[in-house]
């Protein structure tokens, strides 16, 4: 596994510092830090509302207008927040894509598939007419859509789940961008189609050469495609480490009760740990380290001290946002008397 | 795709045939069209000659059947008023009436329309207040009342128009208006409603994420999907505004279908009056479907089951 973040000579074509957004004046986002470099597989991973897909949808600037955000995007250095809405419209499909979750709904119902992935060719290559239905072709094939000629004249409800899902990545290909954020990708698809679909977009990326953000509540999907994972709570990442280093010395509590919830399909039949309580509403955070109404090794100073993840830029790499677990390369795991 | 057809075909004829008969029975039962027609000073020899020509003194299930048949012969009977045939009496209005009908339709959808989308838009804005509030005014008020309210205004204290009668354009403009302004509001708040729906759907966000303008992004994806709801408020707006030529052409002394049938109505002109209501029904349902026929077009999700069941 090659750590592309951690390389020099590959500097990070997104960086994302101290993003903060709020509805209403609830913080959804309370300060995501994030790189991404050139062609490395990212994993994002956390309960619902922690402020996964906000990152994304606040990055280029997806979010309705009572959205308040604040802090830095940078693509290639350039930022991204606030920028003039052209600049946006060619970022968007064109450098950063999106694919989302439930595909059926995300298609347009009342336009071909093929037409969708046209104008996606249209906005972002300028092609048009015979040219534009061949690449569209390509795409279907690179995506792995059976009878492609046939597939570009159906509609969304003609084509299956797994399909659609299909036809939203060739959509997001169509731009040919060098970023593919998969905001939970395969969640709303069948277990056995999921695994396809993961397939593809490493195949993909493998392909192309574009780096691959995944978006996912499921540690196991991340831990299979990706290099790097972060882990969000509550609006903040609260540990990010190589994913072999997360699997086997998680050093957040709530990346361990995260860990302890996965099944495993070796060993023993037990039943799976839970992590007590439910994620806080945005507006009910408590002082401190959010977590710590939940974490069974909390101490006095976690209600205390507000808890940030470490800076540590790309010497660091494996961070956690724990007064009791800080993790450096030096001291992996603090144990606390 | 013929299943589909003949089904929408023998729904189509048993509406017909409900409202013709509901229509020939409440005509009977509410009065006798002959001392309505004749005056009561009329001696009895004469008013029984009249029954007897008339068929009136059959049985009312004769009467029934004999007008059914008639009917299917292409035979709707003739005015009593004028004695000519009352398909006649009712053609001649009917262009008169569609000068009403059809400017109005089209005032209904090029003010409901734009003001719906630009108050789902402009969202909580002052736009949308103002929208939705004269939305609201616009069909709270009966046409009656508008329509004289016009007529005090554009007509009596500002003699720019004339209060009523047929002919020119300036004539129109009162009753389209009034016509139409009921229409526009309604489809101004479903146009809203339609289009605020459409706006919070996942594809809409896809079509924001691939890097597609926001106009773009209203006109070639959020509109194709709220024209749906929109059409199918259009077609029961047909049968609306139908209703309301009666009303309007009322006030406004417009010589049309509306009127005839009032007066018709009152002489108890039977073959008319049944005449117009087959009209009506035949328009509504001629409306009705053309409006299946472009749900077909606007969606092919629809387009899908008709093909299923036809086979083909």
């Amino acid at each position: 596994m090659t750590f592309h973040a951690f390389n020099p000579s590959n500097p990070p074509i997104v960086e994302i510092s101290d993003l903060r957004v709020a509805f209403d004046a609830t913080p959804v986002l309370r300060g995501i830090d994030l790189t991404i470099a050139r062609g490395e597989a990212v994993g994002m991973v956390g309960e619902s509302g922690c402020g996964k897909s906000v990152t994304w949808l606040a990055a280029l600037g997806l979010l309705p207008k009572r959205a308040s955000i604040s802090g830095s995007v940078r693509l290639d250095g350039e930022e991204l927040l606030h920028a003039p809405r052209r600049h946006l419209e060619q970022v968007r499909g064109g450098r950063i894509a999106m694919v989302f979750q439930d595909p059926v709904s995300a298609l347009n119902p009342v336009h071909k598939v093929g037409d969708q992935v046209i104008e996606a060719l249209r906005l972002h290559r300028g092609l048009k007419g015979a040219a534009a239905r061949f690449e569209a072709l390509h795409l279907f094939d690179q995506v792995g859509i059976p009878d492609s000629a046939r597939r570009l004249g159906a509609y969304p409800h003609e084509l299956s789940g797994g399909q659609n899902q299909r036809v939203m990545i060739a959509m997001a290909l169509a731009g040919q961008p060098d970023v593919l954020i998969a905001d939970e990708p395969t969640t709303a698809l069948d277990v056995t189609i999921q695994a396809q679909i993961l397939d593809l977009l490493q195949q993909v990326r493998r392909d192309t050469g574009m780096a691959l953000v995944l978006i996912s509540h499921d540690l196991g999907v991340i831990g299979e495609v990706c290099d790097r994972a972060l882990v969000l709570y509550a609006g903040q990442v609260v540990e990010e480490a190589p994913v072999d280093l997360l699997f086997s010395r998680p050093s957040h509590p709530y990346t361990s009760g995260l860990l302890a919830a996965l099944p495993r399909i070796d060993g023993p039949r037990k039943t799976l740990a839970t992590i007590p309580g439910i994620v806080p509403h945005p507006s009910e955070l408590a002082f401190g380290c959010a977590f710590a109404p939940r974490c069974h090794q909390r101490a006095l100073i976690c209600s205390t001290t507000e808890v940030r993840l470490p800076v540590g830029g790309q010497q660091l790499r494996h961070r956690s946002a724990c007064l009791l677990h800080g993790s450096t390369p030096a001291r992996p795991e603090v144990a606390l008397a | 795709m013929l299943h589909f057809i003949l089904i929408r075909l023998a729904r189509a004829l048993l509406t017909i045939l409900i409202m013709v008969t509901f229509a020939f029975v409440v005509l009977r039962v509410s009065g006798d069209p002959v001392l309505a027609l004749l005056s009561p000073e009329t001696p009895a020899s004469v008013v029984e000659a009249f029954r007897q020509s008339w068929g009136l003194d059959q049985p009312l299930w004769v009467q029934y059947l004999r007008y059914l048949l008639a009917i299917v012969h292409g035979d709707l009977g003739q005015s009593m008023r004028d004695g000519r045939a009352a398909v006649v009496v009712v053609a001649e209005r009917i262009p008169i009436t569609l000068l009403l009908t059809v400017p109005a339709l089209i005032l209904n959808i090029a003010i409901g329309i734009p003001a719906g989308i630009l108050a789902a838009l402009k969202r909580d804005s002052f736009v949308d207040r103002a929208v939705m509030t004269s939305a609201i005014a616009g069909f709270t008020v009966p046409s009656f009342v508008l329509g004289l309210l016009l007529v005090l205004v554009f007509a009596v204290e500002l003699p720019w128009l004339p209060s009523g009668g047929a002919g020119s354009i300036q004539q129109m403009i009162l009753p389209v208006v009034t016509l139409g302004v009921g229409g526009a509001a309604v489809l101004a708040r479903f146009t809203r409603s339609a289009m605020l729906e459409v706006l919070g759907e996942a594809y809409i966000r896809t079509g924001s994420a691939k890097g597609v303008a926001w106009r773009r992004v209203i006109s070639g994806h959020a509109l194709p999907n709220a024209a749906i709801p929109i059409l199918t408020i259009i077609g029961f707006m047909i049968g609306n505004l139908i209703a309301g030529t009666v009303l309007v052409e009322s006030v406004f002394s417009w010589p049309g279908l509306g009127s005839l049938l009032v007066v018709s109505v009152m002489s108890r002109d039977l073959a008319v009056v049944q005449c117009i209501l087959l009209f009506v029904a035949a328009a509504m349902i001629i409306a009705n479907v053309l409006v299946d026929l472009l749900y077909g077009v606007l969606d092919p999700r629809l387009r899908g089951t008709g093909r299923a069941s036809g086979g083909a």
